[in-house]
């Protein structure tokens, strides 16, 4: 009854492609994030028990970090339609690049470590991404395997990348952000989770307009019919390619806060191996193939799952942790086939018949 | 001759036997790639499933053993009896024709029409579950499968060829390879005979063909399905059985499986003999370079080789070496 | 009317110009097969041109060759008084070149509106940054092709339906929407492969309307393949007959109705 738009003219065609067209829609994104932006933090900051780096280290920074990786993946398999089974290996990228790069120069601030390792990766990407133009399909989906254990392996075998450390895993040291530490074993839970924060934003707004324009409207079209966009005039090879690049980059910079901020310390078979890159791409199937929103929330989902999972299979039924994580194998599995068979188009479609209802009620039609 | 030669000769045959398992694993793909497009990412987990399933009936396993433990405060574990090798592979099987019944109904028979890349994400989805519910039905541990074939390495031919180089002692082949190789043999030839001379092989490839035509003809679609399914199980079951005897029933059986990708995109996706050559292609290929480059940059260069070569070919072969040609129209 | 003239006034007050397209000589073979052999014939500036003839005559290989998705193993193509050479499909769409398919080619995912701008994708320049940004040239850029869109989707009578997915939308329409797509790129030439294929009566008189108001207030020309020859003969001003890969016959419509070869294709020819 008061979710509609009927009273609500859109005069010029800016007012009509905006990102959300509704205002009570315009109304809940500011409220989420006002809450992400100042009631988090207030709470984290205020919390002085063990609570806020619990709920940091086991929520929101993997669901933060997740959530940049899983925007990335859909532009390219959801947007530009080249299924890929390497994103492992380009967080991998992103992760060893922003290693290299602060050691090598340790007065270069965190923030644009974090965006040249995403650079980086964009380049790897794009050079994976040069056979899509003859491979097409699941035939692609197999050659983007070869990233991931080419990748894997070769991080793990040439030691330059780990600086020749005789463990062979790499450890971020600490860096700060205006001031604050974001890096390192002594960086506070609240910094941490701004520091991503602000990156998933930017991140969402980029891709939001990326998605809506000119470029957008390329990766999908090469997505429905590659023969049809190439006949009104997109080049294939560069469309993809700039999928492949946006995609990775987006994914080289979750790989680095990864590493930097998350972890910590990384090990690259057990942090970047291809589970990694299934998990991802279940967290855009079920969150929504083609939608911002829906990797977000998908990204949310598939964090949240395990925890919950182990908090009333672990914690209130104590089961074995070995038999609560082969459930969550079934649980995850099954979930995929459910949504791809009821709902091809993840959470996000559902929120979106949810909307089309809500806009009609009380009336049915 | 030297020995270096020899032992070349030697990487090369252990390459073959291994191009073989790669092979069996790959077959398992194209019979249902064939039958009904899908490109089944969860044929590993199938030989991964169907191997524990053997142990567990071999050993006279309590399925669910932990979780009704754990629900119920129960402390199961076995039967306490021991199920003789032949009447368990038979069991086995029955149980991945079930199951084949059972991804038909409430699987396939829902994503009919979908686009071929769902239905990819739908087996992976697959995998997951199979992993899941086989550690949950038959427990993680590494498990030890012995179905009564010779293990280590044949000492006949070792011994007939030590001597032939200065330094060279002799062919070390396994005799679980051999045997394995005789099987995939027998199999392929099973299943070349079984499309070209049956009934319901001549249906098999009207569906692979075009399954409009063949459903317009009288052919039920879904029971194809099922047979394709089970006839998969039945390879994955071999497959199970020759990689779990080779290296202990586990996990990584299925990242073993894995292999059988870039196996596939050699051979293309829809040829039995693309299956074979491929694997033996990549078999070879991975071990020689192993052998001879592997040493100068670190080693553990099977992990990523095949996909490597699978890429580089395919961007020079896109339909594979025995896909036909695709002219695309508009 | 003299078929060598630089340029004539047609009966109903337009203007046909010199051509903008010669194909010369065109063989088109796959392996064995010859779909194409030995074609001349041109496209005047401002024309409907028809290509018609009975199935695998070559029709749609023609357009095929023309937007440049098969190459032709001999002959010339001559676009704008250049010989062009040989290019990429999406090359020859930004000379200016658009088509319709015989088979609906939208893009299924999206809606309407987005399949038909994509149509402006040719005119539109903004780089990779400014489009992350989006406020500033790429939003301003966006506005302004849209208002060239809207115009097309005003012209097509189809405003209702703007956000709606191509995929929902009814045979006739997705018809129109790809013509729309076509018409949004402003295209020189615009070929349309069977524009009426499937389509009732009222759909085909609503569609030969918005061909001939197309070539009328844009000046486009226009090239289309059409089986129904009513249709052909009404709105075409020359017809190029192929049969078999071979040119039978070209001229107005009343020169190809009379012409023997024509009707020998047509209606088949006594063996006796």
């Amino acid at each position: 009854m008061f979710y509609r738009e009927s009273g609500d003219f859109k005069t010029t065609y800016a007012k009509d492609t905006q990102t959300f067209p509704i205002k009570l829609d315009r109304v809940g994104y500011y409220i989420i994030l006002a809450v992400a932006f100042i009631a988090i933090p207030l709470l984290l900051i205020t919390d002085t028990g063990g609570g806020a780096s619990y709920w940091t280290n086991a929520i929101f920074l993997p669901f933060l970090i997740w959530a940049i990786a899983a925007i990335g993946l859909n532009i390219l398999v959801g947007y530009c339609g080249q299924l890929s089974l390497g994103s492992g290996g380009f967080m991998a990228v992103g992760a060893y690049a922003s290693y290299k790069l602060m050691t090598s120069f340790p007065d270069l601030n965190i923030l644009f470590v974090v965006i040249l390792s995403g650079a980086i990766t964009a380049g790897v990407g794009i050079l994976f991404g040069l056979p899509s133009l003859r491979i097409k399909g699941f035939y692609l989906a197999v050659a983007t395997l070869a990233a991931q254990f080419f990748l894997v392996w070769l991080f793990n075998k040439v030691p330059w990348f780990y600086n020749y450390s005789a463990s062979g895993q790499i450890s971020a040291p600490t860096r700060s952000f205006f001031g604050f530490e974001v890096t390192g074993a002594t960086a506070s839970a609240e910094a941490k989770y701004l520091f991503c924060l602000v990156l998933l934003f930017c991140v969402a707004w980029v891709a939001r307009n990326l998605t809506r324009g000119r470029i957008g409207r390329s990766w999908m079209a090469i997505r429905d019919m590659d023969i049809a966009a190439e006949i009104i005039g997109v080049a294939p090879l560069k469309t993809k390619l700039s999928a492949f690049g946006v995609s990775s980059f987006f994914i080289g910079i979750a790989g680095s806060l990864f590493f930097t901020v998350y972890l910590g310390a990384v090990e690259v078979g057990e942090a970047f191996g291809i589970q990694k890159s299934f998990l991802l791409l279940f967290m855009i199937i079920i969150g929504g193939l083609g939608s911002i929103f829906g990797s977000i929330i998908g990204a949310a989902f598939m964090v949240l799952m395990p925890v919950l999972l182990k908090i009333i299979l672990v914690d209130q039924l104590n089961w074995a942790t070995d038999i609560a994580a082969h459930f969550q194998f079934v649980i995850v599995g099954a979930l995929i086939i459910i949504f791809l068979i009821l709902e091809p188009h993840g959470l996000a479609q559902l929120w979106r018949l949810l909307k089309e209802k809500l806009r009609l009620w009380p009336f049915p039609h | 001759m030297s020995a270096n030669f020899f032992y070349t000769i030697e990487v090369i045959a252990n390459g073959l036997m291994t191009g073989v398992m790669y092979s069996l694993v790959a077959l398992g793909f194209v019979l249902i790639f064939k039958a009904s497009g899908v490109f089944n990412y969860a044929q590993g987990v199938m030989a991964l499933f169907a191997a524990m399933t053997l142990v567990g009936i071999q050993t006279g396993q309590v399925p669910f053993a932990h979780l009704i433990n754990v629900i119920f405060g129960t402390h199961l574990d076995k039967f306490g009896w021991e199920v003789p090798t032949f009447i368990a592979i038979l069991i086995a099987l029955a149980v991945m024709i079930g199951f084949a019944f059972l991804v038909e109904r409430y699987i396939l028979k829902h994503l009919v029409n979908q686009d071929p890349i769902i239905l990819f994400m739908a087996t992976i989805g697959l995998a997951y579950f199979m992993e899941g519910f086989g550690d949950l039905m038959w427990g993680s541990e590494i498990k030890k499968l012995d179905v009564g074939l010779p293990q280590g390495g044949n000492v006949w031919l070792e011994n007939a060829t030590a001597g032939w180089a200065e330094g060279f002692y002799g062919f070390y082949i396994d005799n679980l390879d051999m045997w394995a190789t005789a099987i995939a043999i027998v199999l392929v030839a099973g299943l070349i005979v079984f499309s070209n001379y049956t009934k319901t092989g001549r249906a098999l490839r009207a569906v692979a063909d075009d399954n409009q035509a063949a459903l317009s003809v009288g052919i039920s679609l879904r029971k194809i399905w099922v047979i394709v399914w089970s006839l998969a199980g039945l390879v994955a079951l071999v497959a199970g059985i020759m990689w779990g005897a080779k290296s202990g029933v586990q996990f990584s059986l299925s990242l073993i499986a894995l292999k059988a990708l870039p196996v596939l995109m050699l051979g293309g996706f829809t040829s039995i003999p693309g299956a074979i050559v491929g694997g033996m292609i990549i078999g070879v290929g991975e071990k020689l370079f192993e052998f001879t480059v592997g040493p100068y940059i670190g080693g553990a260069t099977e992990n990523w080789f095949a996909y490597v070569l699978a890429l580089i070919f395919l961007v020079f072969r896109p339909q594979g070496l025995f896909g036909e040609k695709i002219i695309e129209r508009v | 009317m003299n078929a060598t003239a630089e340029s004539y006034v047609t009966e109903d007050g337009r203007t046909i110009g010199a051509p903008v397209m010669e194909m010369k000589n065109i063989t088109l073979k796959f392996g064995g097969v010859t779909a194409i052999s030995n074609i001349s014939f041109d496209i005047r500036e401002g024309e409907i041109r028809a290509i018609i003839g009975p199935n695998g005559a070559g029709k749609s290989s023609m357009l095929n060759v023309i937007n440049g998705f098969y190459h032709p193993q001999e002959g010339e193509i001559w676009f704008r008084g250049e010989k062009r050479k040989p290019m990429k499909p999406y090359q020859i769409a930004q000379q200016g070149i658009a088509r319709t398919f015989q088979n609906i080619a939208l893009f299924k995912g999206m809606s309407t509106l987005d399949n038909i701008m994509t149509g402006r994708f040719t005119h539109m320049k903004t780089n990779m940054f400014w489009q992350a940004v989006w406020k500033g040239p790429a939003e301003r850029e966006e506005n302004l092709n849209r208002d060239i869109v809207e115009h097309v989707i005003d012209f097509l009578e189809i405003q209702a339906i703007r956000k709606t997915p191509v995929g929902r939308l009814p045979y006739g329409l997705q018809k129109r929407v790809e013509l729309g797509r076509a018409l949004a790129a402003q295209p020189k030439l615009l070929l349309l492969d069977e524009p009426m294929a499937g389509m009732n009566v009222e759909e085909k008189e609503d569609m030969s309307r918005f061909i001939l108001d197309v070539n009328d207030e844009f000046g486009t020309t226009i090239a289309l393949i059409e089986h129904d020859m009513g249709v052909v003969m009404d709105i075409s001003d020359r017809v190029v007959v192929l049969d078999y890969g071979k040119k039978i016959g070209d001229g107005t419509p009343d020169e190809v109705r009379n012409n023997q070869d024509v009707i020998d294709a047509y209606l088949g020819v006594a063996h006796d």
